[in-house]
């Protein structure tokens, strides 16, 4: 089921230059969320700009009904968006999309930029069941990253700086933490990020699960303008059928 | 139900004069927790083709000032799969649910017309003679009047219920391809289909979705669409479906002032999945404000 809802803006916070984080409060209990699942956001007020903004979710509290999202500012709606006061209402559809996997014993969370929004909640789904996973997290520079000392509670944590102002100097895919046996790779960041990402791990020889972020308009399979080409079905929606794929299913992973 | 917002197009009685447009509703089922579908005057489902469709590349969307251009190019499971698996499982959902029937030749069109014509609980057929994405096929026949007219006589062969033929603006004179529409045997029209437009990308130089071209809709199309509908209305002896830029019930009215007897809202219900919903109460509070017994009073008034 999902659902089209007001939620109140509960809190607005700058993380970086780039992002701030949003949390949205429901006046009633919050349906199951899955990590990896978005919500789908009306920005009013932007002429060019009248679709709804698709943003990962990046936590869930079920005891205050809260989700928290993470969103950089990347063009005219994300920018209207972060003008957001708290108290304020914002039309949400959610829960939308599927899952990453929960279920395995040993992953590897790899997030590049404001990809790496969604890998709390997954890190915390696995820590709240006795598996504590490791996250790589990379950016450009440590002013990039956000929320470290979060993640930290809930998972072993890496980096991977350009600049090496924290963690190894270099991309993911360098990083010494990749030599360790994982049972799979779930990652999310710029493709051409996932895409080394999902190279390391065939060569490992273990699954990639890899987070789309094409173009949506409806968000819900209706519209079929978020296709990704896949090797069993074709043109998929990422919406529906993602935005969570096994990147041995891509055709241009 | 409010009596007032009953309407008719030819033998399609709708409950109100709300339809839901091609390709914007997928099969009903994508918003059914969004909006209750039997609450619809119907609603029209996805392009249908003789065969399964990939359809185009990614990307196929580009948002433009009050619109986006699409590139979806019918990707669809074909006329049997349809027939097969998704008929069943819609078919009680609402009396007027329409099958959006395309194709790229005059073969296919048909075969397409004469399976949906086999199912019991779909009154109707639109036409889409007007599709701007496909390089085969759509787009030719709607924008010249010899094709249009065979065309939609070779399917009024073989479809034998209602026959709605929807228009494309692309083309010079809309009011010529109407008549012509009407003389092959369409039992109404609907339009409009989204205008050819393209979207470029200043900073990568380069145009934003794969096909380069696609079809505008939106908002931004509205002053054209309500154009058109005056002009063929008032050239035309059948009902007129007003499509195009349908946001709110205020837009509605405006369509059915200049001639539409119905409306299909398309782009509007990605914006908000319940639209529909709204759309059919703000109706009834206009007619009390307007104290109109019947909402048809408005068509064509203009
Ligand atoms: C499933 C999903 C989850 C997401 N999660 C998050 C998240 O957690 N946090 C977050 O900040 N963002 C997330 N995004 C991305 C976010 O939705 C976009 O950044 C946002 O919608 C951009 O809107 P805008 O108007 O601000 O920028 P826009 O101006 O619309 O776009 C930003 C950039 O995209 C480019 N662009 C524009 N049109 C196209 C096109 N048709 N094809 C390709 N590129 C184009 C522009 O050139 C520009 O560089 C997610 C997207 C998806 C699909
Ligand atoms: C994503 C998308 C897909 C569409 N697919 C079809 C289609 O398969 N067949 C068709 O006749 N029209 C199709 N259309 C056109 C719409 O039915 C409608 O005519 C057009 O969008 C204008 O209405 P609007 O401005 O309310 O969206 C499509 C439009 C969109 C936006
Ligand atoms: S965004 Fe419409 S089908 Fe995925």
């Amino acid at each position: 089921m999902k659902y089209q809802k007001e939620l109140v803006v509960f809190k607005k916070e700058k993380l970086n230059p780039a992002c701030f984080l949003l949390e949205l409060k429901s006046e009633e209990p919050l349906c199951e969320i899955l990590p990896g699942q978005f919500v789908n956001i009306l920005v009013k007020g932007v002429a060019e700009r009248l679709l709804r903004r698709p943003i990962s979710i990046h936590d869930v509290d079920y005891k205050t009904n809260i989700i928290s999202l993470v969103v950089q500012k990347a063009g005219l709606a994300t920018e209207k968006l972060s003008l957001i006061n708290e108290g304020d209402k914002l039309d949400v559809v959610f829960p939308l999309g599927n899952s990453f996997p929960t279920e395995e014993n040993h992953p590897l969370l790899i997030g590049g930029g404001v990809g790496t929004a969604p890998l709390y909640y997954l890190a915390k789904t696995y820590y709240n069941k006795g598996i504590k996973p490791t996250v790589l997290i990379g950016a450009r520079t440590e002013d990039q990253l956000f929320l470290i000392d979060k993640y930290k509670t809930v998972a072993d944590v890496y980096f991977s700086t350009e600049d090496g102002s924290i963690g190894e100097k270099g991309l993911v895919t360098t990083n010494s933490i990749m030599n360790g046996s994982f049972s799979a790779i779930l990652t999310c960041g710029p493709t051409p990020m996932m895409k080394s990402v999902a190279d390391v791990a065939a060569k490992k020889q273990i699954p990639c699960f890899v987070s789309l972020e094409n173009r949506m308009a409806c968000g819900i399979g209706a519209c079929l303008c978020c296709v990704t080409d896949t090797k069993s079905e074709g043109n998929v929606c990422v919406c529906t059928n993602g935005a969570v794929f096994d990147s041995k299913e891509l055709c241009n992973m | 139900m409010d009596k007032r917002l009953n309407t008719t197009v030819g033998s399609l009685k709708l409950k109100n004069p709300l339809l839901t447009a091609s390709g914007t509703f997928g099969f009903g089922t994508e918003y059914e927790d969004f909006i209750d579908l039997n609450s619809l005057g119907g609603f029209i489902v996805k392009g249908t083709t003789g065969e399964k469709r990939e359809g185009n590349p990614y990307p196929r969307l580009a948002e433009t000032p009050s619109g986006m251009i699409n590139a979806v190019g019918l990707q669809n499971k074909g006329v049997e799969y349809f027939c097969n698996n998704i008929y069943p499982q819609i078919k009680d959902k609402n009396p007027n649910i329409i099958v959006n029937v395309s194709g790229s030749s005059i073969e296919e069109y048909c075969k397409v017309a004469s399976l949906i014509n086999d199912l019991p609980s779909i009154p109707a057929i639109e036409l889409n003679i007007s599709c701007p994405n496909v390089k085969k096929g759509g787009m030719g026949f709607g924008v010249n009047k010899d094709m249009a007219k065979e065309v939609i006589t070779e399917v009024r062969k073989v479809y034998k219920k209602h026959l709605i033929v929807k228009l494309t603006p692309n083309v010079t004179n809309i009011i010529e391809i109407a008549q012509a529409a009407e003389l092959a045997g369409a039992d109404s029209l609907s339009l409009i289909n989204t205008i050819l437009a393209m979207a470029v990308d200043a900073e990568k130089q380069k145009p934003l979705i794969s096909t380069i071209t696609g079809g505008l809709s939106g908002p931004a199309i509205k002053p054209i669409a309500l154009r058109c509908v005056w002009q063929v209305s008032h050239n035309v002896n059948i009902p007129v479906i007003g499509i195009g830029g349908i946001m709110n019930a205020r837009d509605v009215v405006e369509f059915m002032l200049v001639g539409a007897s119905a409306v299909e809202i398309g782009t509007a219900n990605f914006i908000n999945p319940s639209v529909c919903t709204q759309i059919i109460k703000d109706l009834s509070d206009y007619c009390d404000r307007h104290k109109l017994n019947s909402i048809t009073e408005l068509i064509g008034k203009i």
